[in-house]
């Protein structure tokens, strides 16, 4: 072999850097992490369903404000037919009450910072 | 055609998970066997390439000349495009990994004014193709840490803001997502639509192509389209590498579909062209300096050459040579004397000292 010197310091760095995953979040963070939510004791059904709430619940909020804001359109009504009113702090914070216990617990995980809270107040649970 | 081919490949690959996960529900396979599989397949393979190269000799001091070498002190030099020294190929080479100069340098003959003008010019659109598509897959790339880190690293949140600076859509789009499709795209269509590279080009060239366009567009999907569950998604990266996975049922058989060609990826890189991630580093016509007339060169497969000297000739054949008339560099007197002098302890006088 020839520039065995630069040859294995380069295949060491490249190895290195390409377990990063592998030993980062092993040694210096908590692989077992799980986010756990405190849902909402009283209700148990949200606007929408669970899997629908997770996977579109920014969309909707999205679609809610420009409804809201620019349409001047106040109500929402859900695939089953009730009726609710299109406010986050009215309607989603009477249930998640807490920021901290609820949103935080995903968006952290998945290093997600929505901009939610540039203008609402954050709510806190108490 | 070879195109044709290629689109079939991946088309069938995309089957293969919609069949494998959607349709016999294989998750297992697919979430957790195929990925170390295939990182296994792309760490040991580009390691086992690497030596491979290193072992391989290079016969000659080939580097390419691309501007004025060193010469006589009042002759500037091009020290990056033709490097003397260890220090100047350092810096061709970070031109070239970085920057991808020998892209930027090409150049185009076209004809002027009818067919009687022949002009060279300058012609980027490789350049920029490859720069935007690179870039924007590292990018794109390392943003997917956040699935494989917890705590996620500041700089990949930093990356995420910053790529999602415009703030459009919700999610937010992403600006490296539009520019790696439209940059792979466009690195497609050149191939197809450039009669000269249409006709250069390979199953090997479209095939990766297509593949990188397949795990971006189902990426973009995935974020945008036809949602799945990123936590449960991120469990199974994290349980990858804390190597306890579980493949979620939650994940569509789209993320799978993802996964799936990122691991055939994986596994083709390494016998692949794409191998050029680690061959740029070994190429013998960039990582030597052109100091060809001040340092030799000695060819690793030269071998011992069995000799015989005029000297060693002479030996052989002085008497004979002396009784002929022929002209001698030792008369057979002196070697005898010299002989016999040497056979006295003398070792240091060898036969050529009376060569003058």
């Amino acid at each position: 072999m020839y520039d065995t010197g630069k040859i294995l310091a380069g295949l060491v760095a490249f190895i290195v850097v390409a377990t990063f995953p592998l030993w980062f979040t092993n040694l210096f963070g908590s692989p077992s992490a799980r986010p756990v939510l405190e849902l909402p004791k009283g209700e148990k059904k949200c606007v929408e369903d669970t899997e629908y709430m997770r996977h579109w619940h920014m969309n909707m909020l999205d679609q809610w404000r420009n409804e809201v804001v620019r349409e001047g359109k106040r109500m929402y009504v859900s695939s089953d037919g009730r009726k609710f009113e299109m406010s986050l702090n009215k309607n989603c914070l009477k249930c998640h009450e807490s920021r901290a216990k609820f949103c935080d617990r995903c968006h952290n995980y998945m290093a997600v910072d929505p901009y939610c809270w540039d203008c609402h107040v954050t709510p806190t649970g108490e | 055609m070879k195109f044709i081919g290629s689109l079939v490949a991946v088309l069938l690959l995309v089957l293969l998970a919609y069949l494998g996960v959607g349709v016999a529900g294989l998750r297992e396979l697919f979430g957790v066997v195929l990925p170390y599989v295939s990182v296994v397949v792309l760490l040991l393979g580009i390691v086992w390439r690497v030596l491979c190269w290193a072992k391989s000799p290079v016969p000659f001091k080939i580097p390419t000349t691309c501007g004025q070498e060193k010469s006589l002190p009042w002759i500037k030099q091009n020290k990056l495009d033709n490097p003397s020294n260890g220090l100047q190929v350092v810096g061709r080479m970070i031109l070239e990994i970085l920057f991808f100069r020998s892209l930027f340098r090409n150049t185009r003959m076209d004809f002027r004014g009818g067919e009687e003008k022949v002009v060279y010019g300058p012609s980027k659109w490789l350049w920029i193709g490859a720069i935007a598509f690179h870039y924007s897959f590292l990018v794109v790339f390392f943003r997917h840490l956040r699935f494989f880190s917890e705590p996620v690293p500041w700089l990949v949140k930093l990356t995420q803001d910053v790529d999602g600076f415009f703030q459009l859509g919700v999610p937010a789009f992403y600006i490296t997502t539009f520019v790696f499709i439209g940059a792979v795209g466009y690195l497609l269509l050149r191939r197809l639509f450039i009669p000269q590279l249409r006709y250069i080009s390979l199953v090997n060239d479209y095939f990766p192509l297509l593949l990188l366009l397949g795990i971006g567009t189902t990426g973009f999907f995935l974020r945008h389209l036809f949602k799945t569950d990123v936590v449960a998604i991120k469990e199974l990266a994290l349980g990858l590498v804390s190597f306890g996975p579980k493949a979620p049922v939650e994940a569509s058989w789209l993320f799978y579909c993802h996964l799936f060609l990122v691991c055939v990826l994986f596994m083709y890189l390494p016998f692949s062209k794409i191998m050029h991630l680690a061959g740029v580093f070994l190429s013998p016509s960039r990582n030597m300096p052109n100091n060809n007339r001040a340092v030799r060169h000695v060819n690793p497969w030269n071998y011992p050459v069995k000799v015989h000297t005029y000297e060693e000739y002479e030996d052989e054949f002085r008497e004979k040579m002396y009784a002929a008339g022929l002209p001698v560099e030792k008369t057979p007197e002196q070697a005898a004397a010299e002989k016999s002098a040497g056979d006295n302890g003398d070792d240091a006088s060898s036969g050529t000292d009376n060569k003058e």
